[in-house]
């Protein structure tokens, strides 16, 4: 294996030219994913870009009536912080449930977004709060930012900065249903919000998806045709962790579960 | 690249993009940091940099290139004081095959510094990244749980 080059940019402008001069080049943050993707030789780049300790990209504070978010700000950080606490509650939930602490002290937004595995724990989250994902040439709504299996919106050299997230993300809740309380890989997991209508899923198909279907009921205030509705949304597959039906009917139980206790609050 | 290990500067010339597990074993020579999945999952391999715990066999050396590694061997007192946590891990029994040892013993270290009081839940949750397939947790939690101050 010929040596991997590493590069360390010195700012985020320094990050952007170097990105844009190596497109064979990979972003690496906190490295829970790359780091085993390069070892196990998945993945073959032929340099790293570390982002990790850029201050641009560090950092929570509040933006627009809700709250904006690092890209390399670590899962601990979004843990402690009241800003998240208060503007997002469920995101706070859900970076509780990725790995321990060796992985919430690495693990990092922008990666859990650029890495698009299907089973990210906080995507579904960030799909239900209607993220914005900040880039260093543009922004993009998270709706149109998973295209395909570990395929996103990113450009060639595109680096991920921040990620906003809208006043409405206080309502939503979300439950992750994996083998075990702590380093489990998701069966399921299921994000939702009421106002708006908003039911997004991880483990369930391909990408994280929202179930449109399943929203355009919950709309109408149809709580049990949305959970009807989710059969028709999702396309679980049967693999090491999980059956397609188990998914399928976790899936169900649980988004009623939720919507049944956001109802009665 | 440049960094303190254990309280002493290390300077060396390594690809950055090498697994600081590696870097620490086998250019360093510093093996008490223990290799088992290599995937995150098992902790054996934990470190910390800045008083972090993480999984070395994450990291990019590159990326600890200014920064503060301490290792198993940076938890004593010289080669015949084992600090309070070590002494205690051995009292309560908390160590059997041990390879899981180094890493559990950082991350309650570093949790210890963190909340120096943790509950019996705190102390589970700050070790839940470290598996351990001998002792069945309990004898480990409990050595933890004598070093509240």
């Amino acid at each position: 294996m010929p040596a991997l080059t590493y590069l360390r940019p010195r700012d985020l402008a320094d990050a952007v030219r170097l990105s844009y001069q190596s497109p064979e080049a990979r972003p690496l943050a906190g490295g829970t994913d790359l780091m085993v993707m390069l070892h196990a030789g998945i993945v073959h780049p032929q340099a790293l870009i570390d982002l990790w300790s850029l201050k641009e990209l560090k950092g929570i504070r509040a933006a627009d009536g809700g709250v904006e978010i690092g890209a390399a700000e670590p899962y601990t950080g979004i843990i402690g912080s009241t800003l998240v606490a208060q503007h997002c509650p469920a995101l706070v939930a859900a970076s509780r449930t990725i790995g321990a602490a060796q992985i919430q002290n690495r693990g990092t937004l922008g990666g859990n977004l650029a890495n698009a595995s299907p089973a990210g724990d906080t995507l579904p989250v960030l799909l239900a709060a209607d993220a914005i994902i900040v880039t260093d040439r543009r922004t993009i709504p998270i709706a149109d930012f998973f295209t395909a299996y570990r395929k996103t919106a990113l450009q060639l050299g595109e680096l991920i900065v921040a990620v906003r997230l809208p006043a409405s993300a206080r309502g939503v809740r979300f439950r992750k249903v994996g083998t075990r309380a702590a380093q489990a890989i998701s069966k399921v997991v299921v994000a939702v919000n009421r106002e708006p209508a908003r039911i997004a899923f991880g483990s369930v198909a391909e990408v994280p998806l929202r179930a449109r279907s399943a929203e355009a009921a919950l709309a109408r205030g149809d709580v049990e045709g949305a959970v009807a509705a989710v059969a028709g949304d999702i396309r679980p597959i049967d693999d090491v962790r999980s059956t397609a039906a188990y998914r399928r009917n976790v899936a169900q139980n649980v988004l009623r579960d939720l919507l049944d206790a956001s109802t009665s609050r | 690249m440049q960094f303190t290990l254990n309280g002493t500067t290390v300077s060396l010339d390594v690809v950055g993009t090498r697994r600081l597990l590696d870097v620490l074993r086998e250019d360093l020579n510093v093996t008490g940091t223990k290799e088992g999945c290599g995937e995150g999952e098992c902790g054996a391999c934990s470190v910390l940099i800045d008083g972090q715990v993480v999984n070395s066999c994450l990291v990019a050396a590159g990326q600890v290139d200014g920064c503060d590694v301490l290792t198993v061997e940076g938890l004593a007192w010289g080669d015949d004081r084992l600090s309070r946590l070590q002494q205690m891990f051995i009292e309560r029994g908390a160590a059997q095959c041990g390879i899981c040892t180094p890493g559990m013993l950082l991350a309650a270290h570093a949790l210890l510094e963190q909340n120096p009081r943790p509950s019996e839940d705190e102390v589970r949750t700050g070790l839940a990244g470290n598996l351990c397939r001998c002792t069945g947790y309990t004898k480990i939690i409990d050595a933890v749980l004598q070093c509240r101050r």
